[in-house]
């Protein structure tokens, strides 16, 4: 088991190096230059402040030497500083975002287990029954429904139609001066609409997983062998089959961390919440070529983390597997 | 029973089928249709809310809704099909290319499709986006770049199961050449689920276009798109929820009815796989 950890931590490296060698280059080949924004709203702008500027970014160097000295850097944990106006270290203004962005999404993903686990199961254990159907129509349409639509769509209704739940941003205006249970119920409900709307994708997916898996598992000799012993039919669905068929869901969790990372900039950027997502929408529109390396450098490790997670969940989970290794 | 006559038992591949032509049809008459001009401005009618005379409402600048939308079918089929057709034509090529020659190539390619899977595309097709101009075409271009990983693993798996088979055997016997084997003996037999890829990765192409649009990376206005008229409904959230609800519900719909024409040709095709 060990000696298959350190082989697939040793393999994200090679990975790692390859995306951020795809991503230097796609950034950096592309036409524009980040000093364009600085300078061109600038009439006393020169063209030697111009190149001024290009050499202290060190843009004026070719490619793989700008490459190998971000490389460098970042052997030394150093992300480079931002091209904005605040000129802050990169590593700092993701790390003050990070846990906000993890958080919405670990949030998401409890929710995602905790609501489709159930209905991937009933709707398996009582296959063509009404609620399968209303499920069914439910997941389909989940699959077609643009996220960023949908959170629109909550806003105009829980959060202006009703007023209920606050539109943007994590903490109301009054927060400082809201008691310690004020200020947790504050950003709890600032949080039920991103929160939702991260999870609502994943929800209709691994629901639907679970449920083809589930009824491929009901169907083995085995589940056959424990209704002929006796078993009580709770015993047999949520002890014999359930384990099965959540295996491979844990794959599935593990593969659809890409997606939520990935979605997190819509709804951070919909919802004005100052993550990760939001930090590279910014960085990408003002071409702050540093803060988006970082970001694209931590969005990728995450999601080889998570895979890996989920590998080796699986790994334990599943007797074959921790045996045969 | 012939792939037709399953197909035309399955009502919801048929109305999967009807949805999608008649966005053919509104997208191809689009001039006629509109009862508007979708660029005209009227600003003594801005934001108006829907009525007889807009039926879905104006914009921010009086620009009738309906005809917006209209407009806007014709880009979102333009970027579902050019955009997975790139999907598919990359796609295909790399897995026919690992499925037919195994070994180290197909180790290569396969680990490719690994790292593109690994990595969160929305994260890479905003940075491209964002760098290059923004513009339909290069939408198309990323979106494609950047969705073949899928079809690439569906035509490798055809292909592994299909070339050892004895009509394989008996062209190569007779001579053929790996590409004639490749594109004319093994790849016709792959067809069905290539299809299938097809039409589930236009709605998803559509899907992503419409966000991309949506965060003012897409197609740029004044060109109407459903994602920048749900800007528009962004902008003016609290006054005029026409602009958000509609064009949400032609994406919505659209997606719907690729979805089921996909899913409908796959249980015509192969009623092995009807769950």
């Amino acid at each position: 088991m060990s000696i298959y950890l350190i082989k697939r931590i040793l393999f994200m490296i090679p990975l790692l190096l390859g995306i951020t060698i795809i991503c230097f280059f796609v950034m950096h080949l592309a036409p524009g230059l980040p000093t364009d924004l600085q300078t061109q709203m600038n009439p006393k702008a020169s063209v030697e402040m111009k190149e001024r500027l290009m050499s202290l970014y060190e843009l004026d160097k070719p490619l793989p030497v700008q490459y190998w000295s971000w490389l460098k850097k970042l052997g030394r944990g150093d992300l480079g500083t931002s091209f904005s106006s605040d000129h802050r270290p990169v590593s700092d203004k993701i790390l003050e975002r990070l846990p906000i962005t993890i958080a919405i999404n670990f949030l998401s993903l409890i929710i995602i287990i905790a609501v489709a686990v159930p209905i991937g199961v009933l709707s398996a254990v009582h296959q063509d029954s009404l609620f399968d159907k209303v499920i069914s129509v439910f997941v389909f349409v989940g699959f077609a429904v643009p996220t960023f639509w949908l959170a629109l769509l909550m806003m105009i209704f829980f959060g202006i139609h009703l007023g209920w739940l606050p539109i943007s941003g994590l903490r109301s205006l009054n927060y400082e001066y809201l008691s310690g249970w004020g200020q947790l119920t504050d950003l709890a409900k600032h949080l039920i609409l991103p929160v939702f709307i991260s999870a609502f994708g994943g929800l209709a997916g691994l629901s639907r997983y679970i449920r083809a898996n589930m009824l491929e598992v009901i169907r083995q000799d085995y589940i056959l062998t424990a209704r002929a012993k006796g078993l009580s039919e709770r015993q047999v669905i949520y002890k014999h089959a359930l384990r099965n068929a959540l295996l491979p869901a844990i794959t599935i969790l593990g593969l659809s961390i890409p997606g939520l990372i990935g979605g997190s900039v819509i709804f951070e950027t919909i919802f004005a919440i100052p993550g990760m997502g939001q930090l590279f929408y910014m960085s990408v529109m003002a071409r702050d070529y540093p803060t988006v390396m970082g970001i694209l450098l931590i969005g990728a490790i995450l999601t080889l983390v998570g895979n890996l997670i989920a590998d080796v969940s699986y790994a334990i989970a599943d007797p074959r597997i921790r045996i045969s290794s | 029973m012939t792939f037709w006559e399953m197909f035309y038992k399955n009502k919801l591949a048929l109305t999967g089928c009807g949805i999608v032509i008649l966005l053919f049809v509104v997208s191809l008459m689009a001039p006629v249709i509109a009862p508007y001009d979708p660029g005209a401005i009227d600003l003594k009618n801005v934001l108006a809310p829907p009525s007889g005379e807009h039926w879905f409402g104006t914009d921010q600048l009086g620009r009738d809704v309906l005809s917006r939308m209209i407009w806007g079918a014709r880009i979102s089929l333009k970027v579902g099909f050019v955009a997975t057709g790139l999907a598919i034509l990359i796609g295909m090529i790399l897995g026919a290319v690992a499925g037919y020659y195994g070994g180290w190539i197909d180790a290569t390619i396969m680990r490719f499709v690994d790292v593109m899977l690994c990595f969160p595309a929305f994260f890479l097709i905003l940075a491209v986006i964002a760098f290059l101009e923004p513009s339909i075409w290069n939408i198309m271009i990323v979106i494609g770049l950047t969705g073949w990983m899928g079809v690439t693993r569906l035509v490798r798996a055809d292909f592994i199961s299909l070339r050892e088979r004895d009509f394989v055997r008996a062209a190569r016997a007779i001579g053929a050449n790996d590409a004639r084997i490749i594109f004319l003996h093994i790849l016709p037999n792959a067809l069905a689920s290539i299809l299938v890829a097809a039409t589930l990765g236009i709605a998803g192409a559509i899907l992503t276009e419409s966000a991309l649009s949506f965060l003012g990376i897409g197609v740029q206005p004044p060109i109407p798109s459903w994602g920048n008229i749900l800007t528009a409904g962004k902008d003016n959230i609290d006054i005029a929820w026409w602009l958000s609800l509609y064009p949400g519900l032609a994406i919505l719909i659209t997606v719907v009815g690729y979805n089921l024409l996909g899913e409908g040709i796959r249980d015509a095709s192969d009623p092995r796989l009807k769950r």
